[in-house]
């Protein structure tokens, strides 16, 4: 099995070196791509959306469809982790661990039984550790700042290099640093899993939305000129507005999606503390 | 560019690729597969796409490698083949 693994794999990468010397020569101005439609989105994008980065422009405006349904591509994946690991997986008997957090005495519960909500006692599992008061703290001290340069990478999507992929990328991997540097307990406690479930086809529905309200305005769809009689701007600055909106929507959509992954892997749909 | 780099950088493209594909420990695995993705960023910053350059960083090397260090947690750290 092993050695066909291996010529088919030797095979396709044999073709592919095969088929890359008919690609055209890196920045041939003679190429299909370069032809027309690099030089028409470099000498227009500007004038049309009002956008100075125009792969900001191309992604979420004349390739508008495509992000939209990236988009989606990361929810479902996403929802196919929820529904594998936390709705499928597997329900073992409970037994709750509680650490008596000034003497450091754990007291274990039988299933179906419950410790009265106290201060003094915290919720542990098998594997804890613990905690780290150098990484807890330096955590806490990073985690705003990435948050801050999250949604600048948002915001400043129009200007520099970045946009909602990035940022909501960001965002979410400051939660997901909570989440490590203290536990996952800490990190639900912050961003709850039904905030999170409810959040990102909340991202996707912002971008179809916004869509729709191009739809409903008597344009094509996603065609965000057509935003300008409600914004009060002219139809280029509209364009510029709707991407930001899009954007947006994006950034909350990969965020959540993020979050939701990483709090589905590493506890294995248990919720408990993590990694 | 200088082409030095360049190609120092696609040696070890290659070089983590496979090194990846052929530990038998999967959380080293993870690790090589996340300085594979940390290399293609700095590719795709050469060629002057930044977009994709912080795709690929934010993504591919920061909160996948995340992903799959969390999966080895929750699974097993030896390959059976």
């Amino acid at each position: 099995m092993k050695i066909i693994g291996l010529i088919i794999t030797i095979m396709t990468g044999g073709f592919l070196v095969y088929a890359a010397g008919d690609f055209p020569a890196w920045s041939d101005p003679s190429s299909p791509a370069s032809t027309y439609l690099s030089p028409y989105y470099i000498e227009k994008a500007i004038e049309e959306t009002s956008v100075p980065n125009i792969v900001t422009a191309v992604l979420a405006d004349y390739r508008g469809f495509d992000t939209m349904f990236e988009a989606t591509v990361i929810f479902s994946a996403g929802l196919v982790c929820f529904i594998l690991l936390r709705i499928m997986g597997r329900k073992e008997p409970e037994t709750r661990h509680y650490r008596h957090v000034l003497t450091g005495v754990t007291v274990t519960i039988k299933e179906g039984r419950k410790i009265p909500a106290s201060e003094e006692f915290e919720r542990i599992d098998d594997l804890w550790t613990p905690p780290e008061l150098i990484i807890k703290t330096a955590c806490r001290v990073l985690i705003p700042f990435l948050q801050l340069f999250g949604l600048y990478v948002i915001a400043h999507g129009h200007y520099s290099p970045g946009g909602g992929f990035q940022g909501g990328v960001i965002l979410g991997a400051s939660i997901i640093l909570l989440a490590i540097s203290h536990d996952l307990r800490t990190a639900t406690e912050r961003m709850r899993e039904k905030v999170v479930a409810i959040l990102c086809p909340v991202g996707v529905a912002i971008y179809a939305g916004t869509g729709a309200l191009c739809l409903l305005l008597g344009a094509n769809f996603l065609d965000y000129g057509a935003l300008a009689s409600v914004l009060h701007v002219d139809p280029i600055t509209a364009r510029s507005h709707g991407i930001l909106m899009v954007e947006i929507g994006v950034g909350i959509a990969v965020m959540t999606t993020m979050i939701w992954i990483y709090n589905n892997i590493s506890s294995a749909g248990k919720y408990n503390q993590g990694l | 560019m200088f082409w030095q780099i360049d190609l120092a950088i696609l040696t070890l493209v290659v070089v983590t690729t496979v090194g990846s594909l052929m530990v038998k420990d999967l959380l080293g695995a993870a690790i090589l597969f996340g300085a594979y993705s940390f290399l293609m960023c700095l590719l795709w910053a050469i060629m002057g796409a930044v977009d994709v350059a912080f795709t690929e960083a934010s993504v591919g090397a920061g909160v996948s490698s995340v992903f799959f260090v969390a999966a080895v947690f929750r699974t097993s750290r030896r390959t059976k083949d």
